[in-house]
């Protein structure tokens, strides 16, 4: 009997019902988007934040010690170096599928053409490995350093399989000693010597300008240092710091058995440098604390907002749910008050009319979800271009919330309902 | 033991005693009609004597029971189990068929039977309409399944308000012989009417003025059946 009135209702009141449902689905589908687009937003972010560099920078332990005592701004003056062989590890740790980008440096002075010394920086430009686990990475400066601004020229290409012998040089330099591309230009390193063609003026809008940027194999013959990096930069998918993990990067050794398998386990800048330190012999990696906390700023203030849309979004459908539920009681109210008066208890005709709403609300709540996966690749195309990903864990938290939703905007018909009297209701009273 | 007794019953809403000291009592089987204009005090009796309303002075005793001081959960159960209600106005569920509608009052009571409700129909001569909704229905036909509804779980009492008000004289003839039969079979009836005719088939005819008893009649020759003074 109890189905037979809830099917009997459902079709009598279809359009009141299709309205709840309607109100329903658009609450669910801006929660459902918001979410899927508020829990892929760290990815899309960081991605978007890579072009503004590195967030890790690896350097070794020595010279680590050397910068914090005389403030060297990361000049290399130990004497010590980090292994060539070992940037391969990088791509193996825990979180090797948040290292998106990185590249090695090494840097000497050399005389240019016979003058005066100048800043020569081997890197990587887009570098192409095969990793062990068969995946493959271009990794290097073209990407890390995107907002380079190439004047004349264009990015050295490591995949063309040209000449090795080749500069990109900085534009203070290119003017100062009026060189230009396709120009040769002689360096003269502490035990070598090589002459390089000019196939870029890059403008860094920094120190860089005034720098010669060569492979790394020209830079270490530059300055007999074969194999030798002087630091790693790293680009790295991160979750923003909380409390565990600035006591973790202050102290790792601080944190308890539990501490310790959470914060290795969550991808905090923190970790993955522990993680990148385990591979990389003697060294030090640490947060490039400017990029990471404007990546985790930036992350909280989108997803606060997106929180802020999803809340909104949810007391509208409320008070909508509320609105339409509140009529429909009213409308109904003489059939309520007959039930009563044949003998229906308030809990029977309170599960009657909740059952209605909250079946509505599975079929609101679930059209709203699939309109919100479509609302959220739209976000994802227009704003990241890109898609966004739905998370498993989305379905039951927009499940909870359309449940809680939906018992809310019921409240003040369910008290509506509790204080009809039969006889006011039967007799117009 | 009367199975209805009101002791010095008053229902008084600010300054004004819609019931005023009214003492009655209905023997079990018996066919009772309450009559009086506007304002009487009808309804508020038969809210009262319903369960779906309480004294504000006085005893309510039905079967022994003082229901003006239950719980209203308990006059719910009460309600449920002893009383059956026919309205002027109908009151029938316009999205469930008659047979549905008979079967809501058992399913509130206890389990629903659609064999015993369909046999209910077939008392009140509706047994073809069961599959109807109430809007494909006439008004004397809503009424029937009204009488169906409220006999359906043998309650103690019918209470009936106004239940020919909205009836032509054919239907309003079919009612009041249902309540013969009603009667026959042992139901105690409580009819509130307007009308003479259907008052003067009871057995006894209280008239209520300004919420107090006014006197009683006894009709020496009950027969059950109505008479139109044409």
């Amino acid at each position: 009997m109890f189905l037979r009135m809830i099917l009997r209702a459902f079709l009598r009141q279809w359009k009141k019902m299709a309205m709840i449902a309607f109100t329903i689905a658009l609450g669910s589908s801006l929660a459902t988007a918001m979410l899927c687009v508020m829990m892929d937003v760290g990815d899309k972010v960081n991605q978007e934040l890579k072009t503004y560099g590195a967030n890790i920078k690896v350097v070794p332990k020595d010279a680590s010690i050397i910068n914090e005592l005389y403030d060297t701004d990361g000049e290399n003056m130990s004497g010590a170096y980090l292994r060539e062989d070992e940037l391969g590890k990088i791509k193996t740790i825990f979180w090797a599928f948040n290292i998106v980008d990185y590249a090695p440096f090494i840097s000497t002075n050399a005389s240019l053409n016979g003058g005066d010394e100048v800043t020569v920086t081997g890197t990587w430009f887009n570098h192409h490995m095969e990793l062990p686990t068969g995946e493959t990475l271009d990794a290097g400066v073209v990407s890390m350093r995107s907002w380079w601004e190439i004047i004349a020229g264009d990015w050295i290409d490591e995949q063309n399989g040209d000449d090795r012998d080749v500069a990109m040089v900085g534009k203070a330099l290119a003017e100062a000693n009026g060189i230009k591309v396709g120009d040769t230009i002689d360096l003269k390193g502490s035990s070598g010597e090589k002459s390089l063609l000019v196939s870029a003026i890059f403008d860094a809008g920094g120190d860089e300008d005034d720098q010669v940027y060569v492979y790394l194999d020209t830079a270490q013959v530059l300055a007999a240092l074969d194999g030798k990096v002087d630091s790693i930069e790293v680009s790295a998918l991160t979750t923003p710091d909380n409390e565990l993990a600035e006591k973790a990067a202050a102290d790792p050794s601080s944190l308890s058995i539990a501490q310790k398998e959470t914060w290795l386990c969550t991808a905090y800048v923190s970790a993955i440098c522990y993680q990148i330190q385990e591979v990389i012999t003697d060294s030090v990696a640490s947060a490039v604390r400017q990029v990471a906390d404007s990546e985790g700023e930036i992350l909280n203030k989108t997803q606060l907002l997106m929180m802020l849309i999803t809340v909104l979004s949810l007391v509208g459908a409320a008070l909508g749910i509320c609105n339409l539920v509140t009529a429909s009681v009213m409308e109904r109210a003489q059939e309520i008050g007959l039930m009563k008066a044949i003998g229906a208890q308030n809990p029977s005709i309170t599960g009657l009319v909740l059952t209605e709403i909250l079946l509505t609300a599975i079929i609101g709540g679930i059209a709203g979800f699939f309109a919100g996966i479509g609302f959220a690749q739209i976000i994802g195309h227009s704003v990241f271009a890109s898609a966004i990903s739905v998370r498993p864990m989305v379905i039951p938290i927009v499940a909870v919330l359309v449940f809680i939703v939906t018992l809310i905007g019921c409240i003040p018909a369910i008290k509506m309902l509790l204080g009809l009297r039969p006889t006011e209701v039967l007799h117009g009273r | 033991m009367s199975l209805l007794e009101l002791k010095n019953v008053s229902k008084i809403y600010g300054n004004l005693h819609a019931l005023d000291n009214v003492s009655l009592t209905v023997e079990k089987g018996e066919w009772v009609a309450i009559m009086g204009p506007s304002g009487s005090g009808k309804s508020t009796m038969m809210n009262i004597i319903g369960c779906m309303d309480k004294a504000s002075e006085g005893e309510v005793l039905l079967d022994g029971v003082d229901i003006s001081k239950e719980s209203s959960k308990s006059l719910t159960n009460i309600r449920r189990d002893k009383i059956g209600l026919i309205f002027q106005q109908f009151h029938l569920v316009s999205y469930l068929t008659a047979l549905e509608n008979v079967m809501l009052a058992q399913y509130y009571h206890s389990i629903p039977d659609e064999k015993e409700a369909l046999e209910a129909l077939e008392k009140v001569g509706l047994a073809d309409r069961a599959k109807h909704f109430p809007s494909q229905l006439s008004g004397g036909e809503q009424q029937r399944v009204c009488v169906a509804r409220a006999l359906i779980n043998y309650p103690e009492i019918i209470l009936a308000d106004e239940p020919t008000g909205n009836l032509d004289e054919a239907n309003e003839e079919i009612v009041v012989e249902l309540f013969r039969k009603l009667h026959e079979d042992g139901t105690t009836l409580i009819v509130v009417t307007h009308d003479p005719e259907v008052a003067e088939v009871a057995q006894r005819t209280l008239v209520l003025r300004n919420g107090k008893l006014d006197h009683e009649t006894v009709n020496k020759n009950f027969t059950g059946h109505i008479k139109y003074n044409l």
